[in-house]
């Protein structure tokens, strides 16, 4: 990293004993990105703006609330009334989970469609694979913390999977629950480890930043940064097009918080906890769906796996597939751009999560469209099926058999169509090489 | 009285027709009503809510507890602060620290204190109904998919038991609920109310009022909500326009 001689005094001496001026103006100031990134890339930053939104207003949130099963619902409605602007925070926190996982599930498409899991991102991807499932968690906890119908039988169900494990399941389940059922024990750890997690991801998002600020970005082309010519600095270039995404973003989450505050969630949250009286439909919020679908589609044992404990490896195997997904697809050209058939196969594939959503929302034993011998769990079940084998036949064959498309030799060349671009020259030259 | 009991006759027979294509176990939709607290403008008609409040105070009350909401929060619906202390006085609580002789003893409410329930707990509500908890209703707009137009459909949607459907012991029958069989008898008829502004007490204009009453109850930040969303979503959209003239100048040089 190359030293900055600063005319402050002050900050010359700090910056000579910690290099905290060079380091920023190195990693966000002149860092060379791409020149060629679309709006796709903004979801990254969106995605860290919104975790920091939701910790500042998730700490306020606690100086509320009650983590006891007599007292949590109630604190919460003391919030939404008798708080100043408490509504506003809770709405904002509320609703930012589900603004969250809209971002970073665009951020994760968009790493599947350019190719940006592989080399040399394999690991970064897979840090980034470990943050999807630490928001997970997260937010499930979450989700428990108001006390309502759905807190309490969501966390019956989920909680309840691990019974699925041979041998020690029930001791696992009562070992989570702290006790012989989901009670005032279960609530208080859910609220200490949801106060806890997002710090842990704010970590593990430090090493996602440091991994990418090593390989630099991907882009829409999928190629590797040649030169000067083919980068601008971060700063103006990125800080000015994510803040347009950053305000598109801040529009619609406020469209929801202001207008529509309970529209993703469930109305039975609105009920109390009752542990007797069970809802006629237990369902988790919208993000959680299609490993929803995963779930329930497995109705059926497989040689000594019996159905239950299937469909609970088959849902954690849906997201763990993520981490070697850089060595299931085989095509060396990273961007769909340039591969004619994968292209397809990947929409396909947003499609097959799509459907997979839908099914977790419908009861198992609906018919499809009112077709009587076609149910939604038949649907799960071919959502399911076509959802593994994407990633563990179509990837792996496909990037054997199809012929990609004629790569351009460089960002630069199909940025400006070949011809030499002195300005960006000049915007670079202040900056360093990739 | 004749063309009542045909208007009655008529809204009963058009209801059974459309409840003929449902049976027993399924439920018809919320009616569609338009509630002027929807939309980004909305607000609540105070006057419709005041109404809802003497239903609320003279039908409800007997069952239901409205255990969110506090006397001092009526003066949202434009009552005064006189008009709260009188309407608070009304009801008796027990104070929540006892006396110097150590004893709790009970006191005029205050508009302080939160709406006293009929019932001093969930099992003494369901001795008194029959083993049915009738729910508070502080939250109950907010805790039924489409709250205010189910609300106001169960209350306005009694009818006759279809032709083949079972009567059951103990409860009545209303399409909009859940199974058909709800444990709370019909609560509105014509005048069961003497509306103090005059209005005629119609059963459809109790459940609006009462509609509207309880939607405030559920969601008293509504109002402060539209208002603040609206400057909020002004401020957004120019600052994005800001951005995007800024994210211009700044590329032109690329481009």
């Amino acid at each position: 990293m190359e030293k900055q001689t600063y005319s402050n005094p002050v900050i010359r001496w700090v910056d000579d004993r910690l290099p905290i001026f060079s380091f920023m103006d190195h990693e966000y100031n002149k860092f060379p990105m791409p020149r060629n990134l679309n709006y796709f890339w903004n979801f990254g930053a969106l995605a860290s703006i919104t975790l920091i939104v939701m910790i500042v207003t998730g700490i306020v949130l606690a100086m509320h609330y009650t983590p006891h099963t007599s007292m949590a619902f109630d604190s919460v409605e003391r919030i939404m009334r008798d708080v100043n602007y408490g509504w506003l925070i809770r709405y904002i926190h509320s609703n930012g989970a589900s603004m969250f996982f809209i971002v970073v599930y665009i951020h994760i498409f968009r790493g599947l469609y350019y190719g940006s899991y592989k080399a040399p991102r394999e690991l970064l991807w897979m840090l980034g694979v470990v943050i999807l499932l630490l928001m997970m968690a997260t937010a499930f906890m979450g989700y428990v913390l108001p006390w309502g119908q759905m807190s309490f039988w969501g966390a019956k169900v989920i909680t309840s999977l691990f019974s699925a494990v041979p041998i020690f399941g029930e001791s696992i389940v009562e070992w989570l629950w702290g006790g012989f059922s989901v009670d005032n024990a279960t609530l208080n750890r859910f609220f200490s480890l949801h106060y806890l997690m997002p710090f842990v991801i704010v970590g593990v998002v430090v090493l996602h930043v440091a991994a990418l600020h090593v390989s630099g970005s991907n882009n829409p082309d999928g190629i590797d940064v040649k030169g000067p010519q083919d980068t601008v600095p971060f700063n103006p270039y990125f800080t000015a097009k994510d803040s347009i995404g950053l305000g598109v973003f801040l529009i619609v989450w406020a469209g929801f918080v202001f207008y529509a505050p309970d529209f993703l969630g469930h109305p039975d949250n609105y009920i109390p906890a009752d542990p007797l009286v069970t809802p006629p439909h237990i369902v988790p919020e919208w993000y959680f769906l299609p490993f929803y679908a995963i779930l329930r589609s497995i109705t059926f044992d497989f040689l000594f796996i019996d159905a239950k404990l299937l469909g609970v490896i088959l849902m954690f195997a849906s997201i763990a597939i993520l981490f070697v997904l850089p060595w299931l697809d085989t095509s060396k050209v990273r961007s769909c751009r340039f591969r004619p058939v994968y292209k397809w196969f990947f929409w396909l594939f947003v499609l097959d999560c799509f459907i997979l959503g839908v099914v977790g929302a419908k009861s198992p034993d609906d018919p499809v469209f009112g077709v009587e011998w076609f149910k939604y769990v038949h649907l799960g079940q071919i959502g399911t099926a076509y959802y593994f084998f994407h990633f563990l036949i179509l990837l792996p064959i496909l990037g054997k058999m199809e012929r990609p498309l004629p790569l351009p030799t460089s960002i630069s060349e199909s940025v400006t169509g070949g011809r030499s671009d002195s300005a960006a020259g000049a915007a670079t030259a202040k900056g360093e090489p990739a | 009285m004749r063309k009542l009991l045909i208007a009655k006759l008529v809204v009963g027979l058009s209801l059974a027709a459309s409840t003929g294509a449902y049976a027993a176990g399924d439920v018809l939709p919320p009616k569609d009503v338009k509630w002027n607290f929807e939309g980004i403008f909305g607000t609540y008609d105070r006057a419709a809510a005041q109404r809802g409040l003497q239903v609320y105070k003279e039908v409800c009350a007997s069952c239901h507890a409205l255990s969110r909401v506090a006397y001092r929060n009526l003066m949202d619906l434009g009552y005064t602060e006189d008009q709260v202390k009188a309407f608070a006085k009304e009801y008796e609580v027990q104070n929540a620290e006892p006396n110097d002789d150590g004893e709790m003893f009970m006191r005029a409410a205050l508009p302080s204190d939160r709406f006293v329930s009929p019932f001093p707990n969930k099992q003494a509500a369901r001795a008194a109904n029959g083993g049915a908890y009738p729910p508070d209703l502080s939250l109950i707009t907010k805790a039924r998919a489409n709250g205010p137009s189910y609300l106001y459909s169960l209350l306005v949607g009694y009818t006759d038991v279809p032709a083949g459907v079972e009567e059951q012991e103990g409860l009545s029958y209303n399409p909009y609920f859940p199974g058909g069989w709800i444990a709370m008898a019909m609560p509105l008829f014509e005048d069961g109310v003497e509306y103090t502004d005059g209005t005629k007490a119609t059963v459809d204009q109790m459940a609006k009022d009462v509609t509207y009453f309880l939607s405030w109850a559920a969601s008293p930040d509504l109002e402060q909500r539209k208002k603040t969303g609206l400057s909020v979503m002004m401020f957004l959209v120019v600052f994005t326009g800001l951005l995007i003239a800024v994210k211009k100048k700044v590329w032109s040089d690329v481009h």
